[in-house]
């Protein structure tokens, strides 16, 4: 049987890019799926096909159960979205908004007021709830998006960057609302850019880039693959680099690669800031003087160097079509 | 999980119409609210047609031929009609900017992933733009009584007619506004939509007889203003507020001017919500 979020052979071209070049999912249902790639890469455009916003050229898609492209606004009672604009009226207040939305979902008026109230408590903005949402700060304006797409308590929920622009505390906050969100048993859908935050939320990662997942897993299998914790390593001297490079192999789960022109060198390691900290001991027992040093963690770039041998870089703008990469960027220079 | 389903509960093929008035009621509202809470908006648009009718009044007046005459109480009594159709046509900036802006913060994307009535965002607007229209036109009725403007001036009309004026007046604005959400939904930003909304509109209120007597334009020119949709509104506000200047013209719409803007407004309506609506369908920011 399907999963709640379902996709087989999704394409889309705008003009002669292919923003999604056949993409298949399967989301189980009350698990989360992050999908991760950089800007451009085609996130954006498959939570726009998912979410009836846009028809594909081709391909299959059934969300909770029912055909996207025969049936789209039966999936629109079915579904919440929160994108990466945090998609609020900024001259409602916010208890308007929410009472808004829940009277477009169908709701009656009554009803889509009490829900609006619960919401606004759950989400603490009930003291901000009758101010227009031009005052909020970014994470209230986040929080509030995020409410109006649960107004139904959708089974299914796409969110699209949830975090993106968001300060850290912010951040760990919206986290900590999504976790809840999933623990209630809600599937969901979510993009974003940072492997940590699809480390921390989601069960199954699909990385994406040029319009096709290139590789899914779980966040431990995707590390492994990238090949985990690097300790790095810049001497102060060029003639160091010989003991140096010995000190790291004594240390290292793989060869050491060196750099002569930044002496810089880096090699695998497991065992985090507790082996970190008995690299600089040694190093400085040999009396090698070091000018930088850090254990780096696998990035998004790392992950992408290693699944597609080239870096995470922004495509070209493409054309003033409906992909991300404009938007994003958009949204960039407006902020 | 069943709450979903429990709330919404699916919509009968009967109940399409009862759904869409309501979504554009809550969409209207929320357009409503926001005029509100930036009433220089509604300000604006209230002064810039009460500066044009006092700049007409007296600095055209006078040395334009209404009829047989430049008495400026004549042109006075001529120009209104003209001045109200022309700040009725004026709302198509303020829908296409209002939609321009939606389809830019990602409203659109938020409604157009709900499941409401299709055409309800764009009916919605139109018809807060209406009640702003209305608003104007009252205020700027009142400013032309006071500067001197009077109905039944030139032939006896009564109230009846004259509100039959008013409402043609309003249907012409709210035709209008449909092709300012055409507009808004097919340019990129706000400030787009706003000069996209109000350039195309000078020639169409101009080349019209809203401001001088088409019979003293060269007869190309005249043709397209007596067959200009614009014009016939004002024809039939001269006839029907009983003020001087009504073309006297073979034209047909000069010589069934209540009729001839009744069609026209309707049929503007047809086809631009049509186009706009199929817009709406498939807009992709």
């Amino acid at each position: 049987m399907p999963g709640a979020i379902y996709a087989e052979g999704l394409v889309k071209t705008f003009g002669d890019v292919r923003a999604l070049d056949g993409v298949d999912l399967d989301v189980p249902e009350g698990t989360v799926l992050g999908l991760l790639g950089p800007n451009g890469a085609g996130k954006t455009t498959a939570v726009r096909c998912l979410t009836t916003l846009l028809r594909p050229d081709s391909g299959k898609a059934v969300v909770a159960g029912i055909d996207v492209l025969r049936q789209p606004n039966e999936v629109r009672r079915s579904i919440g979205l929160s994108g990466q604009f945090a998609a609020v009226d900024e001259y409602l207040t916010g208890r308007e908004n929410l009472h808004m939305v829940g009277q477009l979902y169908q709701m009656k008026s009554k009803v889509a007021k009490a829900r609006a109230a619960e919401l606004l408590d759950q989400f603490h903005l009930s003291d901000a709830a009758d101010r227009p949402t031009k005052t909020y700060s970014g994470g209230m304006r986040r929080r509030l998006d995020l409410a109006a797409a649960l107004v139904v308590s959708p089974p299914v929920m796409f969110m699209d960057e949830p975090t993106t622009g968001l300060d850290p505390r912010n951040r760990q906050e919206l986290w900590e609302v999504i976790k809840q969100l999933v623990a209630g048993g809600t599937t969901l859908l979510l993009t974003t850019q940072y492997l940590e935050e699809a480390d921390h939320l989601a069960h199954d990662i699909a990385v994406v880039d040029h319009g096709r997942v290139i590789a899914r897993g779980t966040s431990d299998q995707l590390k492994a693959r990238t090949g985990g914790e690097r300790v790095e390593v810049v001497v102060h001297e060029r003639h160091h680099m010989g003991t140096a490079s010995e000190v790291l192999a004594g240390f290292g789960k793989g060869a050491t690669t060196v750099e002569q022109h930044t002496r810089k060198l880096t090699v695998p390691v497991t065992g985090g800031a507790k082996l970190l900290a008995e690299v600089i001991r040694e190093l400085d027992a040999r009396g090698i003087e070091i000018d930088d040093i850090g254990l780096r963690r696998p990035t998004l770039d790392d992950v992408f160097i290693s699944l597609t041998g080239h870096a995470a870089e922004v495509r070209d703008e493409e054309n003033g079509s409906a992909d991300d990469a404009g938007r994003e960027q958009e949204k960039e220079t407006a902020k | 999980m069943s709450a979903a389903t429990d709330a919404v509960p699916a919509t009968a093929p009967g109940n399409r119409i009862a759904q869409s008035l309501r979504d554009s009621l809550v969409i209207a509202r929320r357009n409503l609210i926001r005029m509100t809470r930036i009433p220089e908006m509604v300000l604006f648009g209230v002064i810039q047609p009460v500066m044009f009718v006092v700049l007409f009044t007296y600095v055209f007046g006078g040395s334009i031929k209404v009829g047989s005459t430049t008495d400026s109480g004549v042109y006075k009594d001529f120009l209104m009609a003209g001045i109200f159709a022309q700040t009725v046509t004026f709302a198509t900036a303020g829908s296409a900017a209002g939609i321009a802006d939606d389809m830019q913060k990602g409203l659109v994307d938020r409604f157009r992933s709900l499941p409401m009535a299709r055409g309800a965002v764009l009916t919605g607007r139109t018809v807060a733009d209406l009640v702003q229209t209305a608003i104007t036109l009252l205020v700027l009725a009142i400013v032309a009584l006071i500067v001197g403007w009077r109905t039944g001036s030139a032939d006896p009309t009564n109230a009846a007619r004259i509100l039959t004026g008013f409402a043609l007046l309003l249907l012409l604005g709210y035709a209008f506004t449909w092709i300012g959400a055409l507009i808004g939904l097919s340019v990129r930003t706000p400030e787009a939509a706003t000069s996209g909304g109000i350039i195309w509109l000078f020639p169409v209120t101009f080349i019209s007889n809203a401001f001088v007597d088409p019979t003293q334009m060269t007869p190309w020119l005249r043709h397209v203003a007596e067959w200009n949709p614009f014009s016939a509104t004002v024809q039939a506000c001269r006839e029907l507020f009983g003020n001087p200047g009504v073309v006297q013209s073979d034209a047909w719409p000069m010589q069934h001017p209540v009729w001839a803007s009744l069609l026209w407004s309707v049929l503007i309506i047809a086809v631009f919500r049509t186009l706009a609506v199929r817009k709406y369908r498939s807009a992709a920011t």
